[in-house]
């Protein structure tokens, strides 16, 4: 208990200091978590709003796979990227092998699928309510999806979030691709799974903290954008 | 207040809209059976008949909205196509309502036909009644003010057929009169209306002739005047009387 108290208490200290390293680490998952947001977002809002508003055969199919990708092991992601960007793969001359780039592609890939299969869902929700006015409008698809996407905004922003929330706390992809460097790669999950091994409880113990912290903040942000949603009636 | 005589006058037809052996089938039962239709080529049209006679289907169909199992509908002679529904607008019994303020609910409408002057669209929102209100979250307007924006992005359009499916449905007596003066201003400005409602007061009130419709079939068509006067079929009859026709009384009935 006394353990418990003293790396408690060096962690509180090791925060409230906000040393150079400790920043650096937390700036860096950030960095990379919301590069990879922003990135899966661009690709998943249009993927999730084309099969939600798209009628073909095989979307059924689609839809199964993507779905199943939601529960894409980070492990086999970071493999199959360290695969692709090492000096042998196809994509070695790049050189991005233990780069923030290649944690950020790492990112992506996971968490595609999630902002993809969960946009699908709410705007395929959307588009089931508009689909009679936009037909008599005559609308093509390019403005419905465009229109479900304005549409959906406020659920579509806790989408986001949710993939935020998945990457920053995503550890197996980014040390495989990351490689954990020290003022190079460290991130806040790696950062914890290094100096939990070496012992040193305080650092681990701060940095889940904070990570705590920024889960904490999201969902306050989410519980707040819907109620303001909810209040417009866009919910 | 608008009269009704004076809806038609000095109007030029913008529209040649019929069907020809307009079948909807699901399985084996023919909802909509084999229906030619001829529309008087001014004025309101009034689509009556009991729960299940197919009335909204056959405005669906006439909109293009659902694809008929057999048979066509016809705009100016050709096949109703995506390009004809340009020319027509409608509004559904419960308002589909954008989640954006009531003047960008409008502006959509209207951008999807081109139209993208801010000023048509706050002129549309005046025509309705809902000045004053742009800037309002569309969904947190009331029953009546929704389905009186939803008139207005129909009207904004300009359409020269106007389908009307039970608009004034479950709105209170004030709010079915802001709506009935609506229409029938659109209607005097040449734009063709054709409506279902079970209401036969407002079909009394607006209509320049009436069809009635049961079991998917047109069973009478006629000026509303002698419709309501003399009905020639006995459904029609039992209808405007409140009472169900033989054939639609269940057998513990009788």
């Amino acid at each position: 208990m006394q353990d418990f108290a003293s790396e408690l208490k060096g962690a509180l200290t090791q925060i409230l200091s906000m040393d150079s390293g400790f920043v650096e680490i937390i700036g860096l998952s950030l960095r990379v978590s919301l590069s990879a947001t922003a990135f899966s977002c661009l690709l998943g809002l249009v993927l999730g709003a084309f099969l939600a508003v798209s009628k073909f055969r095989g979307r059924q199919g689609c839809i199964i796979l993507l779905n199943a990708l939601m529960g894409l092991p980070p492990v086999v992601v970071g493999l199959f990227v360290y695969l692709n960007l090492s000096r042998a793969g196809p994509l070695g001359w790049l050189g991005l092998l233990y780069t923030p780039t290649a944690m950020i592609i790492a990112q992506t890939i996971l968490i595609t699928p999630i902002v993809a299969a969960l946009s699908r869902q709410v705007l395929e929700d959307l588009h089931d309510e508009y689909r009679e006015h936009f037909a008599s409008l005559g609308l093509g698809m390019p403005a419905q999806i465009r229109a479900v996407l304005w549409d959906g905004r406020y659920s579509l922003i806790t989408v986001a979030l949710a993939a935020f929330g998945r990457s920053v706390a995503e550890v197996g992809a980014v040390i495989i691709v990351g490689g954990n460097i020290e003022h190079l790669t460290r991130v806040m999950t790696t950062a914890i799974a290094l100096e939990t091994s070496k012992g040193n409880l305080s650092l681990a113990v701060a940095l889940g903290i904070v990570l705590l912290a920024i889960a904490l903040a999201v969902n306050a942000m989410v519980a707040s954008l819907r109620l303001s949603a909810s209040r417009l009636g866009y919910a | 207040m608008l009269e009704r005589t004076g809806a038609m006058t000095g109007t030029v037809q913008r529209h040649a809209l019929y069907c020809r052996g307009l079948v909807y089938q699901v399985g084996e039962r023919r909802l909509i059976d084999g229906i030619d239709l001829d529309f008087l080529p001014f004025g309101i049209s009034t689509i009556v008949g009991y729960n299940g006679a197919g009335k909204s289907l056959l405005l669906r169909l006439l909109h293009g909205l659902l694809e008929p199992s057999e048979g066509a509908v016809l705009w100016n002679g050709k096949p109703l196509s995506a390009k004809a529904r340009h020319h027509q607008a409608m509004v559904f019994q419960k308002p589909v309502i954008l989640r954006r303020t009531v003047l960008d609910n409008l502006r959509f409408a209207l951008a999807s036909r081109g139209i993208r002057d801010r000023k048509q669209a706050l002129a549309a929102l005046e025509r309705v009644g809902l000045s004053g209100l742009e800037s309002r979250p569309a969904r947190l307007l009331s029953g009546g003010e929704k389905q009186r924006l939803a008139l207005g992005q129909a009207i904004g359009c300009n359409p020269d057929v106007l389908f009307l499916d039970e608009a004034t449905a479950s709105l209170d007596p004030a709010s079915v009169h802001a709506i009935e003066q609506i229409v029938l201003a659109a209607s005097a400005e040449g734009t063709k209306v054709i409506m279902v409602t079970h209401d036969v007061g407002q079909a009394r009130r607006l209509s320049d002739e009436v069809i009635f419709i049961d079991q998917g079939r047109i069973l009478e068509q006629a000026p509303a005047g002698s419709f309501f006067a003399s009905p020639s079929t006995r459904h029609a009859a039992a209808y405007l009387e409140g009472r169900l026709p033989e054939t639609h009384q269940h057998p513990s009935q009788n």
